[in-house]
């Protein structure tokens, strides 16, 4: 496996959905490209930052609008 | 040693250290799912007969969420925010539809993001398209390697990670982002991103795979040793 073929899989191999066969390949590559091991590792952690990430508060003018949105629709159907 | 396949701009200073967690396939990236919570089944029961505080619960659990999904897919605060309104209201008003073959907020997400998509799609009808196939992989190879070092995550603030996060993301082209976005922030999995964005599931890795590698180059920026923005 060259290292445009480990490019190609890496978004399978951080999502854990190589086969074996292949993933074994992939990490034979690894243990001997730093580049490739560091491009790997630095797009799951691309990820992580991402998936980590908690979302900002809902700002307090867009809160109000929805919750009277909503509000009316309650009332609406409750009628 | 290093691989002649990476031609462009690179600068090693050392091996990557640090970096969280070796990889492996034995322990492959896991989202991790904050968002389901042990309840929230016997919310949106109570909501199904009509318990409107339950619903309202539901809501202040998810606006956050979802306002920052619409966000994320519009880039456009107005449309954000109208977006998220209807995604609120139609959900109430199908939750009797709701079959909870899923979690509800996975449903709540797919609803969301088909609104915040019909606005991308207004406003920019001519900008994108999920249907064109990627041609080729040269676009695939990663330029500018450069360590990170230790933890970028713990070297700033949480407020400076969203600003960076959302600079870079707000620079990723529309078909990459909304796959993204998706699939790795909103944790969808493959099968129901490609439905909510009707494609199919290998244009969805396709986009996923080249989402990942824009964003690492993007962040390189920020996340390199010593790096500056």
């Amino acid at each position: 496996m060259n290292c445009k073929s480990v490019i190609r899989e890496i978004s399978d191999y951080i999502d854990g959905e190589l086969e074996l066969p292949v993933k074994q390949e992939l990490e034979r590559h690894l243990e001997h490209c730093e580049d490739c091991k560091m491009v790997v590792d630095q797009t799951r952690l691309t990820v992580e930052v991402f998936c980590d990430a908690k979302p900002v508060e809902l700002p307090g003018d867009v809160k109000s609008r929805l919750h009277e949105a909503l509000r009316r629709k309650l009332k609406e159907i409750s009628n | 040693m290093l691989c002649a396949t990476f031609i462009h701009t690179k600068v090693r200073m050392r091996p990557p250290i640090g970096l969280p967690k070796p990889l492996s396939a034995s322990n492959p990236h896991r989202l991790p799912s904050t968002v389901a919570r042990d309840d929230e089944h016997l919310l949106v029961a109570a909501a199904k007969r009509g318990d409107a505080l339950a619903f309202e619960e539901l809501v202040n659990r998810y606006e956050a969420k979802i306002f920052r999904l619409t966000m994320n897919i519009t880039r456009n605060r107005e449309d954000a925010e109208d977006a998220m309104q209807d995604a609120f209201l139609k959900s109430y008003a199908h939750l009797k539809d709701f079959q909870e073959d899923s979690r509800f907020y996975t449903w709540l997400v797919r609803i969301a993001a088909n609104e915040a998509l019909m606005r991308l799609r207004k406003r920019r009808p001519n900008q994108f398209s999920l249907d064109e196939p990627i041609e080729g992989d040269e676009d695939l190879l990663p330029r500018e390697l450069e360590d990170w070092g230790p933890s970028p995550e713990q070297r700033f603030a949480q407020t400076e990670m969203h600003e960076i996060l959302s600079e870079v993301i707000d620079k990723l082209e529309p078909d990459f982002r909304l796959v993204f976005v998706l699939r790795d922030v909103e944790e969808l999995s493959t099968e129901e991103t490609a439905k909510v964005l009707g494609i199919s599931v290998p244009a969805v890795k396709s986009r996923l795979l080249r989402a990942r590698l824009k964003l690492r180059q993007k962040l390189n920026r920020y996340f390199r040793q010593g790096g500056t923005n």
